[in-house]
């Protein structure tokens, strides 16, 4: 159990430097997961274990890379969806389509950091994505593919709604219950699928899948009802959450009122703090791991694989409920139907980004959050929709998931992709 | 119509879990009696009778079928009371999940004459209901070929929700393409709409080359890449969809396939509306699972793909090629879940929309668990998935007084209490979602 990280960043241990190269030695093919080296395995089993990731290059050239390349290949969809490249082909209708990919890219940086006010935008909506995403991390460390983010938002979100406006409590009363509601609601949304697993072997993937279809679908009617619908509403419109029941706006001292960065930035910088110090320091982390690494092992050594499955995805659940805080009581106040509007699925993207570790989903929660942001103010300024983010989003995580391809187009050395994090639902 | 999946485990010696299963079974059945003697035949007495319409206005006249619903409700309650006496008593046997089946279909009978009778209208149109079911099948059954194909071969296919919403997008796409008035290709609607099916399929091959490129060849986590493909594909419709379609809506209105009735067959009262006056891609998509069932257990094709997917190492030992089967059972699978896609825009309204297959490709991945990797399975699942579906929509006509949301949730917990293994059992295919390193 040599627990031998220092501070947030794990420093470079002394291993890595023979890792890289033995882990991408010419003639090793294409063996980028590095699934049958029984050496690596090994090795990988220790760095799981420790939660040292050491390998750098791995860490940083490939995701930087690979944003590149995304954001290039994004350029090229701009281009070949542009009608008047088409039909009139010709040097004007293309220097029309180069300076309008131009305008997007620069609207896209200036809308994510070059005002206050867009710096604002760019952590408020991180402070969202960080937290969901490490909803995503804990089940990744685990061993455990936690798709049911979404759901969990929903579920999280639904329950910090009630508390905000079922309530009349001061803030420091109210704030707090919010919270708690929220992660409560997310815990048990997550908590079902991992008793279903501990208990009966049926396989999360499924599972979460199924409970973000009946969650979405529980919004549905509960928006519906006399308890939740806003008075007077025929549309499916929650009530809102009372002032004392929301995170407060941090720079709200400062007169402008268009500056939206709350609180919930300091929620989810704490709670990746708090996952940091759960996963690689305490003893349950450690059992976490140990299951994700092995749990034949982890049960050989003594640990109860059911009651860890139980409380990793009760874990996971409760931090998509306070990601579903962050936005609900940080932004939006009030429920509408699809609120969580994809969030769970772009908190997978971000946990493979971010190497499911709290310090990489923190940096990658602000990269995806300044690329929303900068996409709306894209949308705004340019004929470029906001929904290229996904795209760009998608490639991200395809060319990191697949480093072989990154080292395929830079001629660099890379090392082992994210390989098989889940075991398939066959026995 | 019935929603049994085959059974094709061998008999076995009960073990303590299923002897408590068939318990569970059995007071489930005495449940359902109650309920349906408390809510459906009390509750419907002094409510008179209901009405099922069993032709269409526009069909030649068949007379309705008109019953006393608190009396079928008593009767039903009776049947569930003495199934549930039979099973805890003695067990059904090998017969127990057609006993299940048929349980549930009298309790929904139940339900249906209560609903009808306590609506003020008292008649309701069983045919229109069962052909809405088929038509809402469709996508379904065929996003479950698509992960059945996949799975078989040991390869986890997430990404049916993308490969649909793909499919729908270019398919009406390029059927719109072929019909705009200086196209320099014109084409007939059937035959623009025919074009655009398969340049769904061709989309949907693209899309699973990349999953099995991802894969077989890089092993990457196959639940990872079906996840990066669905947003990838969601991203890329709605980019296009707000920056062509909207702006050019002639591009977004492709042909529409129109119902074909099938000579004589289509005229019987009854079965002709419900099953051959329909859609060619409903045609084809039950062409499609018969020869699939076919195919993969009576071919050699079948017998290698199977072999892939239970036990690779046995396979490429006796020289079957596993990647290369791999590749292409994932691609046809691919081809498949491209023409589901197809159904929602030229299949069905001819028109794009933003993230329009909204969660169908998760019912589809529900469904081939449901139908234990089978085709027929996945077929009956998808049937009793469309029949939630269109049961969701007809019974706001209805005005019940139950959330049609509630109804829209019976797919996913029937799913959950499957793989849970709390109602039969399911088992994937032993190598599923495991890569293969040849050695």
């Amino acid at each position: 159990m040599s627990d031998d990280t220092r501070g947030e960043v794990p420093q470079l241990p002394e291993p890595a430097d023979d890792n890289v190269p033995a882990e991408t030695l010419p003639g090793t093919g294409d063996g980028g997961s590095g699934g049958g080296d029984e050496q690596g395995n090994g090795r990988k089993f220790f760095e799981d274990l420790t939660g040292v990731n050491v390998d750098w290059r791995n860490a940083l050239l490939v995701p930087i890379l690979a944003i590149i390349t995304a954001l290039i290949a994004s350029a090229f969809v701009i281009l070949i969806s542009d009608l008047d490249v088409w039909s009139n082909f010709g040097t004007e209708s293309l220097s029309n389509a180069f300076s309008e990919i131009r305008r997007a890219f620069v609207a896209l940086f200036e809308g994510s950091l070059g005002s206050g006010r867009a710096l604002s935008e760019t952590l408020t909506n991180s402070s969202t994505l960080i937290l969901a995403g490490l909803s995503v991390a804990v089940g990744f460390r685990a061993g455990l593919f936690n798709i049911g983010t979404e759901g969990q938002i929903l579920a999280g979100g639904m329950a910090a709604v009630w508390a905000g406006f079922a309530f009349d409590f001061p803030v420091f009363i109210h704030l707090p219950l919010v919270i708690i509601a929220g992660a409560i609601g997310g815990a048990v949304w997550g908590g079902i699928p991992g008793l279903l697993r501990a208990k009966t072997g049926a396989h999360e993937v499924i599972t979460t899948i199924m409970m973000n279809q009946i969650a979405i679908l529980l919004v549905l009617y509960l928006l519906d009802t006399q308890l939740f619908q806003l008075a007077g509403r025929d549309d499916p419109v929650s009530k809102t959450i009372k002032e004392s029941g929301r995170l407060p706006r941090l720079v709200g001292f400062l007169d402008n009122s268009d500056y939206r960065v709350h609180a919930g930035l300091i929620l989810a910088l704490l709670a990746a703090a708090a996952v940091y110090w759960l996963l690689f320091r305490s003893t349950i982390g450690y059992e976490y791991r140990a299951v994700g690494a092995n749990p034949d092992a982890a049960r050989y050594g003594g640990m109860s694989v059911t009651r860890i499955y139980i409380s990793v995805m009760s874990v996971a659940g409760a931090l998509g409920g306070l990601a579903a805080v962050d936005l609900m009581s940080g932004v939006l106040h009030r429920a509408s139907p699809g609120f969580s509007g994809g969030l769970g699925f772009e908190a997978i993207a971000l946990a493979l980004l971010g190497r499911s570790h709290p310090g990489g989903v923190v940096v990658a929660g602000l990269l995806f959050g300044a690329l929303r942001t900068g996409g709306q103010e894209m949308q705004v300024a340019t004929d470029v929709p906001i929904d290229l983010i996904l795209v760009v989003q998608a490639l991200v995580v395809g060319f990191i998931a697949a480093p072989a391809l990154i080292r395929a187009i830079y001629r660099v050395r890379t090392g082992e992709g994210t390989g098989q994090v889940t075991r398939g639902w066959a026995t | 119509m019935t929603a049994v999946a085959p059974t094709i485990e061998l008999e076995e010696i009960r073990t303590p879990q299923e002897i408590k299963r068939s318990r569970y079974l059995g007071i489930t059945y005495i449940a359902m009696a109650i309920f349906v003697l408390w809510a459906f035949a009390f509750g419907s007495v002094g409510n008179g009778s209901a009405t099922f319409g069993l032709a269409r206005p526009t069909d030649p006249s068949f007379p309705d079928f008109t019953f006393n619903a608190a009396f079928v409700a008593f009767i039903v309650a009776a049947v569930l009371a003495s199934m549930g006496g039979v099973q805890l008593a003695r067990g059904f046997g090998k017969r127990s999940n057609l006993v299940l089946a048929f349980g549930f279909i009298l309790f929904t009978f139940a339900f249906l004459g209560w609903a009808t009778a306590q609506s003020g209208l008292g008649s309701f149109s069983m045919v229109g209901m069962f052909e809405t079911t088929i038509v809402r099948s469709v996508p379904i059954t065929l996003g479950a070929l698509a992960g059945v194909l996949c799975e078989r071969v040991a390869i986890i296919n997430i990404a049916i929700e993308g490969m649909l919403l793909g499919g729908a997008f270019v398919a009406v796409l390029v059927a719109s393409l072929l019909r705009t008035e200086d196209a320099s290709l014109y084409f007939g609607a059937p035959m623009a709409g025919w074009i655009g099916v398969a340049a769904a399929m061709a989309t949907g091959a693209v899309l699973s080359w990349v999953l099995a490129v991802f894969s077989v060849r890089y092993r990457v986590d196959q639940i990872i890449v079906g996840v990066v493909i669905n947003i990838f594909v969601l991203g890329l419709t709605s980019f296009l969809t707000v920056r062509l379609l909207v702006t050019n809506p002639d591009l977004n209105s492709g042909a529409i396939f129109k119902s074909v009735k099938i000579w004589v067959v289509g005229d019987i009262p009854v079965i002709g509306p419900i099953f051959f006056n329909q859609t060619a891609i409903v045609y084809l998509t039950f062409i499609l699972v018969a020869a699939l069932t076919f195919a993969l257990f009576r071919t050699r094709w079948g017998l290698r793909s199977r072999a892939v997917g239970e036990h690779p190492q046995a396979a490429d030992t006796v020289g079957v090629n596993v990647y290369r089967f791999r590749y292409l059972n994932v691609m046809m699978g691919g081809m498949v879940a491209g023409i589901g896609g197809a159904w929602f825009t030229v299949g069905t309204v001819g028109r794009f929309d933003e993230n329009m297959t909204n969660g169908k490709g998760f019912i589809g991945l529900a469904a081939m668990i449901f139908g234990r990797w089978h085709p027929v399975g996945a077929m009956s699942a998808g049937l009793v998935f469309g029949f939630a579906d269109a049961l969701r929509q007809k019974l706001g006509i209805l005005q019940t007084p139950i959330p049609s949301e509630f109804l829209g949730m019976l797919p996913f917990l029937a799913t959950i209490l499957v793989v849970a293994g709390l109602v039969g059992k399911a088992r994937p295919p032993a190598a599923d979602g495991q890569p293969y390193i040849k050695e």
